[in-house]
């Protein structure tokens, strides 16, 4: 009995959905980096995310720059973030299309937008209004610098809010001119942030009953991850600058140039046993043990003459070279590695950081993996990025329940559109 | 308001910034965290600062309060073999373990999740390592100059002809924490699902080269095209820079023709300026990104010189022009808007002083965000966790002080 009892338990277990998210329903009006990328995460772990897009205002990763075509169904970068979603067309300038919306949010759990602040409430679709839809809806929105406030009405950018948050004053090489991150770092801080925000809020309605409304402000986002800036201030009164790839706590921390062209390797040495095995491992050359390189205090005060030491000796091998040498000695020493060079890592190969997706524009698309491992419920890529308006049919027909003709009529309006 | 992890326990067995900001973040939303540090030694980052004054104190550490709040502070020494069973002890009852031993040494200590499982099969554990649990470099030593070197992220930093930057201080570390955070949500809800918990592999190096630069490398497939450094600015449609002014740097992006030449008209004192205007390389703004950005950082430098950031962030903000100044950390710190809407947070630093620190990172209306509590001394609650939660008896506790166990 015990036996079949189990047997049971196991056959139940197998047809467990590795999707832990699988259930949930998100209305996602994201576009540009930070909402489809928090619903991405969400996405790939089962959720059901409904992209509402409209010809009228494609999502501008649509067209990006590596897509070269022009083509709205063939940008790598959309592709990359949007998979494992659905997407419908909807022209929200239109009243009947703000209905229909409402009639969608009704039969879902989360709504999410990263527009600027405002849109939502002149769409009539603000939090106020979707609870008055549905009493414990989740709201999450992305504000550059915040809903209220004297700077709220600012229009940000991703890059430019490491700027405001001073991100970028510290980004470039020691004391030189400020260079910048230069890409959209504090939206994809936002976004996995949001992510998890959206999860806590799932996990707060199933245990209190009860909806809410989140705000990621990306700029207070991004500061809540560079608290040594914020306090060497507000303790000390001192204000940083480029600090290159300087750390006050090691010595030896900079990338190296190796043979080949534009090739590097990072190598960093905290302790003072980790210098000693460096130095055996590069062959115990002389200048090691000169007096101006004794103890952590020394090398600091010398630390540029001892990145060119180091530079002459990485000069002459690869990148991996190094790493084989160094890190056999328990010694911190990896590959600055470019863009095709993670491609080809057998390390990121064998842990399939990016996989094959089938597209029906493009064929196949390469797209980076689940961010991270789960044993149990992975989650996974189930369907590449969608087509503009790919599941019309399935959200307007098969959840809302219309008809094909009345589709065909709100298509031909130009409210599905 | 409620707590919404109100009763999840986590155990924190993790140094420096990655797990402790995965705790931080279930602390902060309520969960009963403990963290285990190693007796006498510590967590790293009580030692990386910032002081006050710069008196270094293991007890003081900017960084390790910051991340510390609200969490209880036991010491233990889990590679010996009563340590380890205590820790054991620890779990039995534990929902999440957010561990950062180096594969090798949770084999050796006999605490992979294999056998973790088998104490508590509800437990959710969470490895955070440089590589991950699998493939050749899983045993690899990294700090955080590594992982942002093999994740992608230095190359893209810098100029051309230099040495890539790693991103200042520890930026990638708490993109790694944040993505354990997601995970352990993913596996809380997973839990009510299939019934059991489970082990959640998290790489350093991957929290940059999948979320981060992994689409670049989708991108580069796709086109060809090998994203490089290219210093102060991004050849895209002209500007996508940082340009000095009078008293610091603008962030000067533009991705509609009409911001562009609102701003020229700015500058040319309501009419785009001559010399831009009659000059045909400049007419296509991609072709001026790629070809003649130093010229037209030139002729923008007089403008630009006799101009103060507040000056033309105020001039910008009136004509929709979406630039921005890049400010500096005091200017952050003192910033109108941030303290407005009471961004920041007030530490009590031993009565002697109050400071700001970072205040929470997302805005919840329901689940209440609470950091109230400061960070844990060194071994601060061994006797409320050993004795009042797993009961051990004052000469057990004393035997396990003189034996070096806690």
């Amino acid at each position: 009995m015990l036996y079949r009892l189990n047997f049971l338990l196991n056959a139940v277990e197998d047809v467990v959905s590795p999707y832990p998210l699988e259930g949930y329903r998100i209305i996602d009006f994201g576009w540009a980096a930070a909402a489809p990328r928090a619903t991405c995460l969400l996405a790939d772990m089962g959720a059901e995310v409904i992209k509402v897009e409209t010809r009228k205002r494609p999502d501008p990763v649509r067209f990006g720059p590596d897509n070269l075509t022009r083509d709205p169904e063939r940008d790598p970068l959309f592709h990359s973030i949007n998979r494992n979603k659905l997407s419908i067309l909807l022209d929200l300038t239109n009243s009947q299309a703000v209905e229909l919306i409402k009639r969608l949010i009704k039969m879902s759990d989360v709504v999410v937008e990263n527009f600027s602040p405002g849109v939502m409430k002149r769409l009539g679709l603000d939090y106020e209004e979707l609870k008055k839809i549905k009493s414990d809806i989740i709201m999450i929105s992305f504000p550059g610098v915040g809903s209220e406030g004297p700077l709220s009405d600012v229009v940000t950018y991703g890059p430019s809010l490491a700027g405001l948050a001073g991100l970028d004053s510290l980004v470039g090489y020691e004391n030189e001119r400020v260079l910048g991150m230069q890409q959209a770092y504090a939206d994809i801080n936002a976004a996995l942030h949001g992510a998890f925000a959206i999860q806590v809020a799932l996990y707060h309605r199933e245990r209190y009953g009860e909806g809410q409304h989140i705000e990621v402000a990306q700029i207070e986002t991004l500061l809540s991850t560079m608290p040594e800036p914020v306090m060497h201030y507000s303790m000390n009164g001192r204000i940083l600058e480029t600090i290159g790839n300087r750390n006050s706590m090691m010595s030896v921390h900079n990338n190296y140039r190796c043979k080949g062209e534009d090739k590097w390797v990072s190598i960093a040495i905290l302790t003072e046993e980790e210098w000693e095995t460096f130095c055996k491992a590069i062959g115990d050359p002389p200048w090691t043990k000169k007096e101006k390189f004794a103890d952590h205090d020394k090398r600091w005060v010398n630390r540029k003459e001892l990145d060119r030491l180091i530079s002459d000796w990485t000069i002459t091998k690869t990148p991996h070279e190094v790493m084989e040498i160094l890190q056999g000695a328990g010694v911190a020493a990896t590959p600055c590695e470019d863009t095709e060079d993670r491609f080809l890592d057998p390390h990121f190969q064998e842990r399939q950081i990016l996989i094959d997706v089938e597209h029906p524009a493009t064929g196949v698309d390469w797209v980076p993996n689940v961010i991270c491992k789960l044993s149990e419920t992975p989650g996974g890529i189930r369907r590449p990025a969608p087509l503009l308006g790919e599941h019309n049919d399935y959200v307007f027909g098969d959840l809302l329940g219309l008809s094909k003709d009345e589709i065909e009529k709100l298509i031909q309006e130009k409210i599905i559109f | 308001m409620d707590k919404t992890l109100a009763g999840v326990k986590v155990i924190e067995m993790a140094q420096f910034i990655s797990g402790p900001y995965c705790g931080l973040l279930l602390a902060g939303l309520g969960a009963n965290v403990i963290k285990i540090e190693e007796p006498s030694v510590g967590d790293i980052s009580r030692r990386c600062g910032p002081f006050l004054d710069n008196r270094p104190h293991p007890d003081q550490s900017g960084l390790f309060i910051y991340l510390n709040s609200n969490k209880r502070g036991i010491t233990l020494d889990i590679k010996k073999p009563t340590g380890r069973q205590i820790l054991i002890d620890l779990l039995k009852d534990a929902n999440v373990l957010i561990e950062d031993m180096p594969p090798q040494l949770a084999q050796r200590l006999k605490l992979e999740y294999e056998h973790l499982k088998k104490v508590n099969p509800q437990l959710i554990v969470v490895s955070i390592t440089p590589f991950g649990q699998t493939g050749p470099y899983r045993n690899y030593k990294a700090y955080a100059i590594n992982a942002s070197g093999i994740g992608g992220m230095s190359c893209i930093i810098g100029d051309p002809k230099r040495e890539p930057l790693t991103p200042p201080f520890s930026l990638g570390n708490f993109q790694t924490g944040i993505i354990a955070a997601n995970a352990v949500m993913f596996a809380l809800t997973g839990q009510k699902k299939i019934g059991r918990g489970q082990h959640i592999d998290i790489s350093e190096a991957e929290s940059w080269a999948i979320f981060h630069t992994g689409n670049v490398v989708s991108s580069f497939i796709y086109s060809g095209r090998k994203r490089t450094r290219t210093g102060h600015r991004t050849p895209s449609p002209y500007p996508y820079t940082i340009l000095p002014c009078k008293d610091g740097y603008l962030s000067m992006i533009a991705l509609r023709g009409s911001e562009w030449k609102r701003f020229l008209e700015i500058v040319g004192d309501g009419k785009v300026p001559e010399w831009y205007s009659s000059d045909e390389r400049f007419q296509d703004r991609l072709k001026a990104g790629q070809q003649y950005a130093d010229i037209l950082d030139n002729l923008l430098a007089p403008w630009l010189m006799a101009h103060t950031k507040k000056e033309i962030f105020a001039r910008c903000r009136e004509e929709h022009v979406p630039f921005t100044p890049i400010r500096n950390m005091d200017e952050v710190v003192n910033c109108e808007h941030l303290n407005q809407r009471g961004y920041f947070k007030e530490i009590d630093y031993l009565g002697e002083k109050k400071f700001k620190v970072p205040g929470p990172p997302v805005r919840f209306s329901q689940s209440l965000w609470n950091l109230s509590k400061p960070a844990p001394s060194l071994s601060e609650h061994n006797v409320e966790v050993y004795c009042e939660d797993l009961g051990y008896t004052q000469d057990q506790f004393r035997q396990l002080r003189n034996l070096d166990v806690i």
